[in-house]
């Protein structure tokens, strides 16, 4: 009896698979949904920004648009193996080498905002008020002298953020070899955004971060933003369609239709207002009309890409 | 193809040289597992036994919660211990939290019940004729569990065995409550995590060939203290 009832539940299982093989073939077919796959840095993951956007994108168009989300290296690594149809990351070093390397075809700058350095309340190395560099050699000096009570919890994931960071150690005059082999005051996490913040708020450390994921977490952390001011402090987001002349699966055609989107009226109106209703004040700045204050030339801000361009890279 | 070849050859290259960071990371793996099994064991081998020796209303259902918390998935073991080791969790004043003792917390409570099941199936494996001679033979009830817990150590270190492999190869309670720090809690499987994610595919796969040695050889020795070798 008991045989019989496995072999039957056997059948029913079979038959339930090949129905949902079926089924899922049959959504496929309707209508042919074409694929944007996005590769994105955190903070714009973390926030749900992207989420808003892209319902926006595939109400538009009859494509069906998939995310993965890391820091800005691990986004354009993605982007190189081809695993990637449009990036939307912030190191601009790192995106003109990605253009430069024949990987990317235009650089649009669509939003922006600033990093903040973190930390407790109590600010226990006393860094408040302070410039960004200064606030970095005193973190640091204290962590070694009291690492119980100092710490510094850094991405340390080849990010957009990791990479700011080290451009303000090397500001404050001191060489980032020495900083991950000084002590554990200095805590390399190799995650994303949020959860980094968690950690730092765990640990009652210092980190450096975004504005808008800073915004999007605040609720549920310890920390306060203490050094807020400094030019070395902006943050510029850019969007990169991948060049279909190396690799020619990619989805130029969508990538650029993604593009508009974000730098039309609609776009930018969304990115200046998002987060109003949630958290009562915008997450990020929208990059019209701001041009100049984050060094985007021209063709490079705010600007619908040309309409043959995909297929003028592609030949 | 080419990039497996290419990065096993270099995996194989940073193994043999003894590329500081894999050591490092494979040794800190190893003690991290080691302390969760060795808490794990001195927990679970005498629950086991409490269970096994006595009969209490309920033995069967207790057992069959064990057998189910065997396959208890590694990431609500670590929301657990995250929840509880959190700042604003109950111990959370100890700051255990992304430590390599909050790790070791979260794995032990992983591989109790495994541990605490296979001891149990370990025991019942002894035939009543052991403990009958043993009584016959005027032993005192506990004189009895020793005689029983002696005949069934092999099959009690295959349980210790497996929960140290479980311990080692799990990454829910090493990301969530290890946090992949570098130097500090990153252990095998969340460095393969990371560098797979970050492309540097040669390093992940160094530290994946000897994560799945080391299984190689927990096996091995499972089957050892089993005495079959081969089988």
């Amino acid at each position: 009896m008991k045989g019989i009832n496995h072999k039957i539940s056997g059948l029913v299982l079979i038959a339930a698979l090949l129905c949902t093989a079926t089924s899922a073939e049959e959504g496929a077919g309707v209508g042919e949904k074409e694929l944007l796959r996005i590769s994105t840095t955190t903070s714009l993951y973390d926030t749900l920004l992207l989420d808003e956007i892209e319902d926006i994108f595939e109400d538009m168009y009859n494509v069906d648009v998939r995310t993965v989300s890391g820091g800005t290296g691990i986004a354009i690594e993605r982007a190189v193996r081809g695993e990637a149809d449009l990036i939307l990351v912030h190191d601009v070093v790192r995106e003109r080498k990605f253009i430069d390397d024949g990987y990317g075809i235009s650089r649009t700058c669509f939003a922006y905002n600033y990093f903040i350095i973190v930390g407790p309340q109590d600010d226990p190395a006393g860094i408040v008020g302070m410039e960004p560099s200064e606030a970095m050699r005193t973190i640091m000096a204290q962590g070694m002298e009291n690492p119980d009570q100092v710490k510094f919890v850094s991405r340390g994931d080849d990010s957009g953020t990791h990479a700011r960071e080290k451009i303000l150690w090397d500001r404050a005059g001191i060489d980032y070899a020495e900083v991950t082999t000084s002590n554990l005051w200095y805590r390399e996490a190799g995650q994303g955004m949020g959860p980094t913040l968690r950690m730092t708020s765990e640990m009652e450390a210092y980190t450096l971060c975004d504005t808008s994921t800073f915004a999007a977490y605040r609720s549920d952390l310890d920390l306060v933003p203490l050094i807020e001011e400094g030019d070395v402090l902006l943050n510029v987001y850019a969007a990169i369609p991948v060049s279909p002349a190396v690799h020619p699966a990619v989805n130029c055609e969508m990538a650029a239709k993604f593009v508009d989107l974000l730098v039309s009226e609609e776009g930018q109106d969304l990115i200046a207002e998002y987060g109003t209703d949630t958290i009562g004040r915008p997450l990020f700045k929208a990059a019209r009309g701001n041009c100049d204050l984050i060094g985007c030339d021209g063709d490079e801000c705010v600007t619908p890409l040309p309409e043959d361009l995909c297929i003028l890279v592609a030949a | 193809m080419d990039e497996i070849g290419a990065g096993f050859v270099r995996a194989i290259e940073l193994i043999l040289n003894l590329d500081p960071a894999v050591v490092e990371i494979t040794v800190r793996s190893l003690l991290i597992a080691l302390a969760s099994t060795t808490i794990a064991a001195a927990i679970a081998v005498p629950i086991g036994g409490l269970i096994h020796f006595h009969n209490f209303w309920g033995k069967r259902a207790a057992i069959n919660v064990i057998q189910t918390l065997y396959s208890l998935p590694t990431v609500t073991v670590g929301l657990l211990v995250f929840l509880l080791l959190s700042r604003s969790g109950p111990l959370g004043g100890f700051g255990l939290l992304f430590t390599p003792a909050g790790m070791v917390i979260g794995q032990t409570i992983l591989i109790v019940p495994i541990m605490t099941g296979l001891t149990i199936a370990a025991l019942s494996g002894i035939a009543d004729q052991v403990r009958d001679s043993a009584v016959s033979l005027g032993a005192s009830k506990y004189q009895a569990i020793f005689t029983i817990m002696g005949e069934a150590r092999a099959a009690m270190m295959a349980a210790v065995l497996l929960g140290f492999g479980r311990a080692l190869s799990e990454v829910g309670v090493a990301m969530m409550i290890g946090g992949n720090i570098r130097g500090y809690t990153r252990v095998l499987t969340t460095a393969i995590a990371l560098e797979t994610s970050r492309g540097d595919i040669e390093f992940s796969m160094a530290l994946g060939i000897i994560l799945v040695s080391i299984s190689l050889i927990v096996n091995l020795l499972v089957n050892r203290v089993q005495g079959r070798w081969w089988a």
